[in-house]
């Protein structure tokens, strides 16, 4: 088995990145002007490298499938971005964020990566305060901070729920000066086909222009993919409709090895679905949490006559409520991480106390939190004696001024009003931890093709803390990538411009419109969609919050049967020359349908739990995650070998040099 | 519930389009407007036609993929509301609905009711950045205090997604609300000022080159808005740009 | 033309805000005839014959009124071409914005046409008699000619109307030009509001004169 080499440089870890910056090549002004480097997807990562090695010199194109760089869907994250800037004063520290993000991750991530990450994370809040970012702020003029999630200090720069949004729109508009400036070329409408190699390197892709249908080829000396993560894999996720895996997959089948790609975050706060017509899934802010109180009814009779309509949830009595995250974590309540809190909600559903019309949904009860606050005003108000409606119309004032704008998009989707009844919730796939295996470089298994953000495995281990992916996504773009990617180039300059013609392209091009084809000359009996709800099922079902050895099994066969049937049986309307959404889903759907059986192959294969992976056989007496650190303390990256099932396993042993692995416990 | 659809339908910017009517079935009220669409669509895949094509991505009303014209409203009926965000249960049963594209010269049909909005992207380009190098090393984040109001009135600007709403609804056509927005942003911090001159000559510059109207004030912009950009921010850019002009 | 879409717009503002200082001025003396002949005679003869008002402020006064309709026309016409060739079917411009800052073209036009018509009534009659019979100076003639104009019931008809439209025009033209050129909102409402009482007294002082006028006729 080969061994992979991280390159993580020898030395104490916090002198590492120094120390490995001033190690690599460079290339010198004049050189990069003659080297080109392509970027896939437009990011938080994606646009922030682009920015950043557009200006250093470097000529780059960008691609992205929507009509704009903007619209990625890094723009949704809602809470905030973290950096130990330790404006609070509160004790926070490179170390602490390092530390927390590597205990959060249930330590599966690797420690140089993460310290890098911690490191530069500062960095992050200055570069967007000086691209005109609005953070925030205090009355003194000063950036304000939050907390968050699975943290005892304030470190979270927001821009009210949208820090998303703000933080892209500062990479975008840090683009469009190169755009300006001719350093990069943007491509909308792109999308990435496949990965062309030449000599063993990348050096270039195939893409489709989704409106003209054209098959194009486009060269470089590297190529970023910075495209995201495969949560849509589930069909319903709170991912944007167009999240997809192709670029990453097709880079995984011409070499790159696939990490973890049974790490996937799956969200406690999340709207319910409604309906078998649901599309997509909507994020309630983790924020909620804070005053929000989980729970289901107690009596399985109760729990029956809610969901058929004849109870409402505040006729329950309070004994008769079960607030279960608190019975079972006491010391943290309902602020456990995502993880726990996910699967305590999907274990009491299971045992059939679940409150909607399907079952699977419970209530965050914001009732005694506004009583709480209510009862606080009225005394500071001098209304000692205010009987309870008062007491209750100050809180809900209070609870609006904290929680508005989320209490009202949840009214705008579930038509219910949250300060009279409470919200209803459900756990949903809400980002990828796994991705393609990099070096320390952020370079996969092909040299020349690296992977950032979230599209990489590298930072959150096995589970992801609030506010850490805005934070990867701009660390990798801004000011990882852009000096790492140099030492590769260095050994470039001399190659002139990748000649597109070569016999490689021609191959790659040929494939790709093979594969088009082939799509297209389905039997047509069932839509895209249909197969993407099936996958989505199996997934969900049997790769979701809870797995285990035999449905993980029937998981792989029945995927692989899917797949079969959908290349025969697929009904793609139109024509592959022209704009056609059907295929463009088609094509996403066809590589979800491989990696929904890695997927669960290696689920399989980690026979632990640990973060968001939690395996039935491993856990303890009052049903928390087992972590076998002895036999996989490993990254598993998979090399593709013709079937995603027949994917050979490599490991990265973790090293920690620094820490001292414990059993994370919120009893 | 049942719907009556009439969508404009066109195959690609050269050809005509027209519109072609639908009768749906079995409609939730819980559906989000484009989940209606998509059991649209799957109703004609199964009959061997084409979909309709349409833009979206996020579905959670931020990315401003989203367009349409819904009985001549933009985003619908509801205000401060994005199409994707937009419920059945805003109609009735036995409801008529009429879906155009938005409609600007500036944003030429691309297929059915995808527009081509990369004018935006233009407008943006010409100079809605701040010159600072990402590989620099800029100044400690809490170097230079902005006052709350102006960071606040910033943010309500740079609020806007971009989506092209006003564009739709502007009885001419026009990208003012879009672009003062973004001048906002950048005019109210003391990060943007330094450039503040040339980005609006610049920004205002390319929006007239991409052939969108004159604005006329008639407000429909920030009443169709669904993030309620509001219309000082168009008194804002008037003002920066005199002054821009002024200066020479 | 202005390459500026904005610079358009100032020219549109500045000679619309021009045009209702004009318009303030043309009150005021018109109001001199319901209350006294002798002061209206004194300051139409003074408007009249004055060298700077006649050889400088009316040269001015014309050519603000033609870039004023000259530009709303180019401007209407880019506006149009601005939507494209396919408009909506269904038109929901009812549900957020009023009728009256939409048509602005409808308003101005027949505003436009009225003053053609007041100026065949009253201009055209000066120029004939000052220029072409080159008759003596009469400083009492006025009152009586603007009187007797008001006689026929469709005249005075003809002159309200027109002077509804010109409140209406007014009225989003004037706040329009606010915020055309980009006044300040710490004050901009209670401008706006001025703005919006203007533009409602002004021309009802005119529907009133008119009508004063009409019900009393020269004995």
């Amino acid at each position: 088995m080969a061994t992979l080499d991280s390159k993580v440089p020898k030395g104490p870890l916090a002198e590492k990145w120094s120390k490995h910056k001033n190690d690599i090549k460079l290339v010198n002004p004049a050189n990069k002007r003659n080297i080109d480097i392509i970027v896939v997807g437009t990011g938080l990562a994606g646009a922030s490298a682009s920015a950043t090695l557009a200006e250093l010199g470097y000529n780059v194109k960008t691609f992205c499938y929507q009509d704009s760089p903007r619209r990625a869907h890094s723009i949704a994250a809602q809470g905030g971005v973290n950096a130990a800037k330790n404006y609070q004063g509160d004790g926070d520290s490179v170390y602490r964020l390092f530390y927390d993000t590597i205990k959060g991750g249930d330590y599966r991530s690797r420690e140089a990566n993460v310290h890098r990450l911690a490191e530069v994370s500062t960095n992050i809040i200055d570069q967007c305060v000086a691209q005109g970012v609005p953070f925030a702020r205090e009355y003194g003029g000063l950036l304000d901070n939050r907390s968050f999630g699975g943290v005892q200090v304030s470190r979270t720069f927001y821009a009210k729920g949208q820090t998303g949004q703000q933080l892209l729109l500062g990479a975008y508009s840090a683009m469009n000066r190169q755009i300006q400036r001719g350093k990069i070329k943007s491509y909308t409408r792109h999308e990435m086909m496949d990965l062309v190699l030449v000599d063993g390197k990348a050096r270039g892709i195939i893409a489709r222009d989704l409106v003209s249908g054209e098959i194009e080829r486009h060269g470089a000396h590297a190529v970023v993919l910075a495209t995201g993560g495969y949560g849509n894999v589930f069909f319903l996720s709170t991912y944007c409709m167009g999240a997809n895996v192709m670029a990453a997959w097709r880079a995984h089948r011409r070499g790159a090895y696939f990490a973890n790609p049974c790490f996937t975050q799956i969200h406690p706060t999340c709207i319910p679905v409604s309906g078998d017509h649901q599309s997509k899934l909507t994020l309630m802010s983790e924020s909620l949490r804070n005053d929000g109180r989980i729970w289901v009814p107690k009596n399985l009779e109760d729990a029956k006559a809610i969901r058929e309509g004849r109870l409402k949830p505040v006729q329950i009595a309070e004994e008769d409520r079960d607030y279960f995250l608190e019975r079972r974590y006491p010391a943290f309540g309902n602020l456990v991480p995502r993880d726990v809190a996910s699967r305590a909600a999907k274990e009491r559903c299971d045992a059939g106390h679940g409150v909607n019309k399907t079952g699977e949904a419970v209530y965050l009860d914001f009732d005694s939190a506004i009583m709480r606050y209510g009862r606080e005003k009225a005394n500071t108000s001098g209304l000692k004696d205010a009987d309870d409606k008062t007491v209750r119309a100050l809180g809900e004032k209070i609870v609006e001024a904290k929680y508005g704008n989320l209490f009202q998009m949840y009214e705008k989707i579930a038509d219910e009003n949250p300060y009279k009844t409470p919200m209803k919730i459900y756990p949903a796939v809400h980002y990828a931890m796994g991705g393609l295996w990099v070096d320390y470089n952020l370079m996969t298994t092909i040299p020349g093709c690296y992977a950032a953000g979230e599209a990489n495995f590298s930072d959150h281990g096995a589970n992801r803390l609030g506010a850490s992916a805005l934070m990867q996504g701009l660390a990798d773009g801004y000011f990882v990538l852009p000096y790492t990617i140099g030492d590769y180039l260095a050994d470039d300059i001399q190659t002139g411009a990748i000649d597109t013609q070569s016999a490689e392209f021609d191959q790659a091009e040929k494939a790709v419109r093979e594969k088009l084809e082939r799509l297209m000359s389905g039997s047509g009996t069932h839509s895209v969609d249909y197969y993407h709800k099936k996958l989505g099922k199996i997934m969900w079902n049997k790769c979701g919050m809870s797995r285990n050895a035999k449905e993980l099994q029937e998981a792989i066969d029945e995927i692989a049967a899917l797949r079969k049937d959908f290349y025969k049986n697929v009904r793609i309307p139109g024509s592959a020359d022209t704009k056609n959404q059907e295929l463009e889903k088609a094509g996403r759907v066809a590589d979800f349908l491989e990696l929904g059986e890695l997927f669960a192959l290696d689920a399989l294969n980690r026979n632990e739990s640990c973060g968001g992976h939690f395996r039935e056989e491993c856990q303890t007496e009052d049903g928390e995650a087992l972590r076998d650190d002895e036999n996989y303390r490993y990254v598993a990256a998979w090399e593709f070998k013709g079937e995603p099932k027949d994917a050979v396993l490599h490991k990265e042993e973790l090293v920690y040099e620094n820490i001292e692995l414990k059993t994370r416990s919120y009893k | 519930m049942k719907i009556h659809l009439k969508v404009w339908r066109q195959q690609n910017a050269q050809s005509k389009g027209y519109f072609e009517s639908y009768d749906l079935d079995h409609i939730e009220p819980d559906m989000s407007f484009l989940e209606m669409l998509d059991v649209l669509n799957e109703s004609l895949i199964d009959q061997g036609k084409e979909p309709v094509e349409f833009d979206h991505d996020c579905r959670e009303g931020i990315c401003g993929m989203c367009s349409m014209v819904i009985n001549g409203k933009p985003h619908g009926p509801q205000k401060l509301t994005t199409t994707c965000q937009l419920h059945m249960r805003s109609f009735k049963d036995g409801d008529s609905i009429t879906i155009e594209p938005f409609r600007a010269k500036a944003f030429p049909v691309i297929k059915d009711l995808i527009v081509d909005r990369s004018a935006f992207d233009r407008i943006q380009q010409s100079g809605g950045y701040i010159s600072v190098n990402t590989s620099g090393r800029p100044v400690d984040a809490n170097a230079i205090p902005i006052e709350k109001e102006s960071a606040d009135a910033s943010f309500n600007a740079a609020t806007c997604i971009g989506c092209g709403a006003c564009v739709a609804a502007c009885k001419n056509a026009s990208a003012m609300l879009f672009t003062s927005a973004k001048v906002s942003q950048y005019a109210l911090l003391p990060q943007g000022r330094v450039e503040a001159n040339t980005r609006v000559l610049n920004m205002v510059k390319q929006m007239d080159l991409e052939g969108f109207g004159n604005c006329t004030n008639t407000g429909a912009c920030e009443i169709e808005c669904p993030k309620g950009i509001s219309l000082e921010n168009i008194a804002r850019l008037n003002r920066e740009y005199l002054g821009a002009v002024a200066k020479g | 033309m202005l390459s500026s879409s904005l610079l358009r717009k100032l020219v549109m503002a500045l000679s619309g805000l021009f045009l209702i200082t004009f318009l303030s001025l043309h009150l005021a003396i018109n109001l001199a005839s319901v209350f006294s002949v002798e002061l209206y005679n004194e300051w139409s003869h003074f408007m009249g014959y004055n060298k700077i008002v006649q050889l400088i402020m009316q040269p001015i006064l014309i050519a603000g009124v033609i870039v004023h309709f000259v530009m709303g026309f180019v401007l209407e016409i880019q506006n149009r071409a601005a939507r494209g060739v396919q408009g909506y079917a269904v038109k929901g411009s009812g549900t957020n914005s009023s009728w009256i800052s939409r048509n602005m073209i409808i308003s101005g036009a027949v505003v436009l046409a009225f003053i053609g018509l007041h100026m065949y009534d009253f201009w055209l009659h000066e120029m004939e008699y000052k220029y072409v019979e080159q008759l003596p100076v009469d400083t009492e003639r006025y009152y009586d000619f603007t009187v007797a104009k008001f006689a026929t019931l469709g005249r005075t008809l003809i002159y309200s109307v027109s002077f509804v439209l010109l409140a209406m025009h007014l009225y989003h033209g004037f706040a329009s030009s606010m915020q055309t050129i980009g006044l300040d909102n710490k004050y901009g409402k209670a401008i706006q509001a001025f703005a919006k009482i203007f533009s409602i007294a002004v021309p009802a002082g005119f529907i009133f004169i008119a009508l004063f006028h009409h019900l009393n006729p020269l004995q």
